[in-house]
């Protein structure tokens, strides 16, 4: 299953929601939820614990609409739009976590 | 593949309905066909031919009406969503239709992944 | 539409009613989705447990009281109704909280439960 996920997690509290209930599956990080991926935040240490259960992908264009394409987590993987494109066929089904 | 997607938000205030466009732009790219796009809640106003950006920003409306006429993408507005918020035949852009709630729950059942965006 | 098709339907309910309008909206499809006769299923998470909260009073908001509507469901034969433990217990709400009887479920069963849906619809 693809877990969608479109807020920071230093503002809201969805990834950690997401983290708490999924069960295994990838996680696709967008829009601003992009800011989970990138080194030296807050919650990189529980997205780390996150790598171990769930396969952790970035949206690229939105970390490069926000000028945070330097600093990717080791271990996330980025996507393009095709890339997106290709976690949701791939997967059953997918949950946004609005 | 057969994809359905569900829009949400506005145009303009949230990035939900770019971000909801170019992943249909990318699907198509890839092969598979977007078979309807369902706006609910305020994205119902993806829908309004009122909207006037500046010259030097994205036209949302008009790139939706534009993947409707080049690859037969089905736009559909929720119809109590719509009236609630002044969304009218009148006021709708070309490429989309107004019609119930039902067409979302067809989505469901005829696609192969629907993936929701919003807020 | 092709009335043979039955997918399983899954609504997480994540946001508090009348601040905004997504868990009544949400409600309306769920209405709709049981009238085509889809196997749906609800699941009341995080903020989306204030929804069931018993005793809303709406009059002096001016914003219609639409929490009777989870009680009618019942009528559109939607019985899964699926509340997180978890959620519930960071609210300080318990079961006799809510109006109308659900499940309680914990964070990795209702995770479960949503990786066996055809289509999972969140608003």
């Amino acid at each position: 299953m693809l877990h969608i996920i479109n807020k920071s997690p230093l503002e809201n509290g969805s990834l950690d929601n997401c983290l708490r209930v999924a069960n295994g599956g990838e996680i696709l990080l967008i829009e601003d939820a992009v800011y989970a991926a990138t080194k030296g935040n807050a919650f990189e240490s529980k997205l780390g614990e996150a790598a171990t259960r769930f396969k952790i992908y970035v949206l690229q264009p939105d970390l490069d609409a926000r000028g945070m394409s330097d600093r990717i987590i080791a271990g996330v993987t980025a996507v393009d739009y095709g890339g997106f494109v290709d976690l949701t066929v791939n997967n059953k089904n997918c949950q946004s976590w609005l | 593949m057969k994809l359905g997607i569900v829009v949400n938000e506005g145009p303009y205030q949230h990035q939900s309905s770019d971000s909801a466009y170019l992943f249909a732009k990318a699907a198509i790219v890839k092969g598979h066909e977007v078979w309807r796009v369902f706006f609910y809640h305020d994205g119902v106003n993806n829908a309004t031919k009122l909207t006037e950006p500046p010259q030097d920003d994205r036209n949302i409306v008009n790139r939706w009406t534009k993947l409707a006429e080049e690859h037969n993408v089905d736009l559909v507005v929720c119809v109590a969503a719509a009236l609630r918020r002044g969304i009218k035949p009148e006021n709708l852009a070309q490429g989309f239709r107004i019609s119930g709630l039902g067409q979302l729950v067809e989505a469901g059942t005829q696609c192969d992944r629907l993936i929701t965006f919003g807020d | 539409m092709s009335e043979s098709v039955v997918k399983k339907f899954m609504f997480v309910n994540r946001k508090a009613p009348y601040g905004t309008i997504y868990a009544l909206e949400s409600l309306e499809v769920v209405l709709i989705t049981a009238a085509f006769d889809q196997d749906v299923s609800l699941v009341f998470l995080d903020d989306g447990v204030f929804q069931l909260k018993k005793s809303q009073q709406t009059k002096a908001i001016e914003i219609k009281n639409f929490s009777p509507t989870y009680r009618a469901l019942d009528g559109y034969d939607v019985e899964k109704l699926y509340v997180e433990k978890e959620s519930m217990d960071a609210r300080g709400l318990t079961e006799d909280d809510l109006l109308v009887d659900v499940t309680v479920l914990s964070s990795a069963e209702i995770g479960a439960l949503m990786n066996e849906q055809d289509v999972v619809l969140s608003f």
